[in-house]
C-alpha cells in the first residue's frame, strides 16, 4: 500500500532545509512508519532534489516521525529556480512511498479530517 | 480558573482578511494576533522605505485596521501584529490615521523598534550560519533584523497598549506575549515560555491548524474552505490550551490538523530555538475533546540560548524566466523539443548564466523526472536562470517566448518575468546588540 493510506504529511522550509513531518492516522500504524520510512529511504525517494543529509526525529506520543532535509531547495526559498519554491510539495511526493501491507492491521482511517 | 481566548487574525502577508474580522466580532476574544513577516518581507519593506520613508510597513496594514480596529476598540480585544515591517512606527502613524478617520477615541498604540541591527552589523563582522564567511562577504546588503523575544510587547501591554506593532520578533512570541501579560508568568520559567510558545506556533499560520493546508480528499475531507474559521486558543494560566475556532466557521480543528501545523517548520523537536526559550515540543500531547476543540500540553521549555538570530536581506543577482504550453498527442516531445532549442539559442546568444533550469510543468517540474507519473495531456515548457545582469534575465524568457513562431507547432499562453532576487543570510549576534524600543501613539 502506499504511505498516503496510513498517514499524512506537511512540509515546511526553514533556509535550504526541509521538514517533512509523517504522522500516522491510527497509533497501529506508528510502528510501520518507524520500520519502513527510514531516513536513508526518504533520501533516496529525494534523490536529485536532497543534497544533504536527512535526520529523522521521532515522536512516539504524536505518532509521528520529522525528517530534515539538508540542502533541499535550491538555496532556499529566497534564491531557488524551482517552481515550488518552498518545497511545499515535497510531503506530497512522499505519500507514494510502497509500504508492505501486514497481516492483522487494517487500513484506516480515511473520512472527515 | 482565568482563561485567556486568543485569536489569529492573519498567517501571512496576503491572508484573508474577513476571518480575522469574524474572531473579533463573534470569537469572544481579549488578543487579536496577526502574524505577517515571512523572512525576506522585511528585507523588501526596507526597499520600500528607502523609496518613501513613511512607507515600509505592511502593504495591507491600513486595509486590515479598517476592517477589525472599530470591533477591537468596542470589545476591548487588544492587537497585536508584526505589520510594522521596516518601519513599525510610520504603521503606528497609519493606525492612528485609520482610528481617526473612524472617529475612534481613547486608542493607545506602541510600535516597537530595535529590531534594524543593520549599523551594529557592518560595524562588527559575524560569520554567517550558513557558510562561516564574515557578513562583509555579502554584496548589496539591504537590511538585517534581529528576531526580538517578547519582553518588549510583554511591557507594551503593562503600559496599557491597545495596539502593538512590531518589525520583526519571533513569530510566536507575538502570542506567548498576552500570556506572559495576563499570567503574570516570570520570563525565566522556561517551562511556562515552552508552552506558551507551543501555543503561539500552532496558530501563527491561522488557518493552517484549522483545517487550511490539509484537505486531500477523499483522506483527508475538511469542510467549508472557503469560508476557513481562523483559531482561537483558549489559554489556562499553567499554560495548557484548547485550540478552536468560531462555531459556523468553516474548516475543522482536529488531532490532525493541529499535529500537522505542531511539525510545521520545526527541526529538532526538542529543541525549538525561539528568542524567550528553547521549547521543547516532543512530549507535547494532543487530544480531541469534543467537536473543534483539541486539548495541547506537555510543552516544555530550557533556558534562552545567549545569542539572536538576524535574517540579513542582500541583493544577489536576478532571475529570468520564461514558459510556454503544449498540449495533445504529442506534446510531451514538442515540450521536449522546446526546451533543446531554448537551450541551443541562450548558447547562440551567449546568455550568461550561473545556473539554468529547464522543466516540463505537468511531468517533472516539482520533483524531477525520477517520479513522472504517465503521459500527460499538457505539458508547460519552464525555463529559468539565474544572471548578473536584468539584461541577461530577460533574454531568457524572450527565448522561450520566441518559440511561437520559431519553436514546435501548437506552443501557447507565453509568459516571461524578470526579478532581482532578495536573497536571506543568517547571523547570530550577542544579545545587547539589539535594543528595543518603545513609542507610544495616542488618539
Amino acid at each position: 500500500m502506499k504511505l498516503r493510506e496510513i498517514a499524512h504529511s506537511r512540509t515546511g522550509d526553514k533556509g535550504d532545509i526541509s521538514n517533512i513531518s509523517l504522522i500516522a492516522f491510527a497509533p497501529e500504524h506508528y510502528p510501520l512508519l518507524e520500520k519502513y520510512v527510514t531516513p536513508e529511504r526518504v533520501r533516496q525517494h529525494f534523490t536529485g532534489i536532497v543534497r544533504g543529509e536527512v535526520t529523522r526525529y521521532a515522536l512516539p506520543a504524536l505518532g509521528a516521525l520529522n525528517f530534515v532535509m539538508e540542502r533541499a531547495l535550491g538555496g532556499g526559498v529566497t534564491r531557488t529556480l524551482a517552481l515550488d519554491a518552498h518545497g511545499k510539495c515535497l510531503s506530497s511526493s512522499l505519500m507514494a512511498l510502497d509500504i508492505p501491507e501486514l497481516d492483522g492491521l487494517c487500513k484506516p482511517a480515511a473520512g472527515e479530517a | 480558573m482565568k482563561t485567556i481566548r486568543i485569536g489569529a487574525g492573519a498567517g501571512y502577508s496576503g491572508d484573508r482578511i474577513e476571518p480575522a474580522l469574524e474572531l473579533a466580532e463573534k470569537g469572544d476574544i481579549q488578543y487579536l494576533v496577526f502574524e505577517c513577516l515571512a523572512e525576506r518581507t522585511i528585507a523588501l519593506a526596507q526597499q520600500a522605505r528607502r523609496k518613501d520613508p513613511e512607507k515600509g510597513y505592511d502593504p495591507l496594514l491600513a486595509e486590515r485596521m479598517e476592517a477589525v480596529l472599530r470591533t477591537c476598540h468596542e470589545r476591548g480585544i487588544r492587537i497585536v501584529t508584526n505589520m510594522g515591517a521596516a518601519n513599525p512606527f510610520a504603521g503606528a502613524a497609519k493606525i492612528a490615521e485609520v482610528a481617526r478617520a473612524r472617529g475612534i477615541k481613547g486608542l493607545k498604540i506602541a510600535a516597537i523598534t530595535g529590531d534594524d541591527v543593520l549599523a551594529q552589523l557592518k560595524a562588527r563582522d559575524f560569520p554567517l550560519m550558513e557558510t562561516g564567511a564574515p557578513v562583509s562577504t555579502l554584496d548589496g546588503i539591504v537590511s538585517a533584523n534581529a528576531y526580538l523575544g517578547a519582553a518588549p510587547i510583554v511591557e507594551a501591554l503593562k503600559e496599557g497598549a491597545d495596539v502593538i506593532i512590531t518589525g520583526r520578533v519571533a513569530d510566536p512570541a507575538l502570542f506567548l506575549a498576552p500570556l506572559i501579560h495576563e499570567f503574570d508568568w516570570s520570563m525565566a520559567d522556561w517551562n511556562l515560555l515552552g508552552k506558551g510558545t507551543v501555543v503561539g506556533h500552532l496558530l501563527e499560520c491561522a488557518g493552517q491548524v484549522t483545517g487550511g493546508y490539509f484537505a486531500d480528499p477523499p483522506v483527508k475531507n475538511v469542510a467549508n474552505l472557503a469560508r476557513l474559521g481562523f483559531p482561537i486558543a483558549e489559554v489556562k494560566p499553567d499554560g495548557s490550551a484548547i485550540i478552536t475556532k468560531v462555531a459556523g466557521s468553516g474548516g475543522n480543528v482536529c488531532a490532525r490538523t493541529c499535529k500537522e501545523q505542531l511539525l510545521y517548520e520545526i527541526h529538532d523537536p526538542a529543541r525549538y530555538l525561539t528568542p524567550d526559550v528553547v521549547a521543547d515540543f516532543s512530549a507535547v500531547t494532543i487530544t480531541e475533546i469534543g467537536p473543534d476543540r483539541v486539548q495541547v500540553d506537555g510543552g516544555r521549555g530550557h533556558p534562552k540560548t545567549d545569542t539572536l538570530k538576524v535574517s540579513v536581506g542582500h541583493l544577489e543577482g536576478y532571475i529570468g524566466e520564461g514558459q510556454i504550453s503544449y498540449a495533445g498527442p504529442g506534446a510531451l516531445e514538442r515540450g521536449r523539443l522546446a526546451l533543446d532549442i531554448v537551450c541551443e539559442r541562450l548558447n547562440l546568444a551567449c546568455v550568461r548564466t550561473s545556473e539554468l533550469r529547464f522543466d516540463l510543468i505537468g511531468l517533472d517540474a516539482i520533483h524531477g523526472p525520477a517520479h513522472a507519473m504517465g503521459l500527460p495531456a499538457e505539458v508547460r515548457v519552464r525555463v529559468a536562470g539565474r544572471t548578473d545582469t536584468a539584461r541577461d534575465a530577460a533574454r531568457i524568457g524572450n527565448e522561450v517566448e520566441t518559440l511561437y513562431t520559431n519553436g514546435p507547432a501548437g506552443g501557447g499562453g507565453a509568459s516571461k518575468n524578470t526579478r532581482e532576487v532578495m536573497a536571506v543570510a543568517s547571523v547570530l549576534i550577542p544579545r545587547d546588540i539589539a535594543v528595543p524600543k518603545i513609542h507610544y501613539l495616542g488618539v
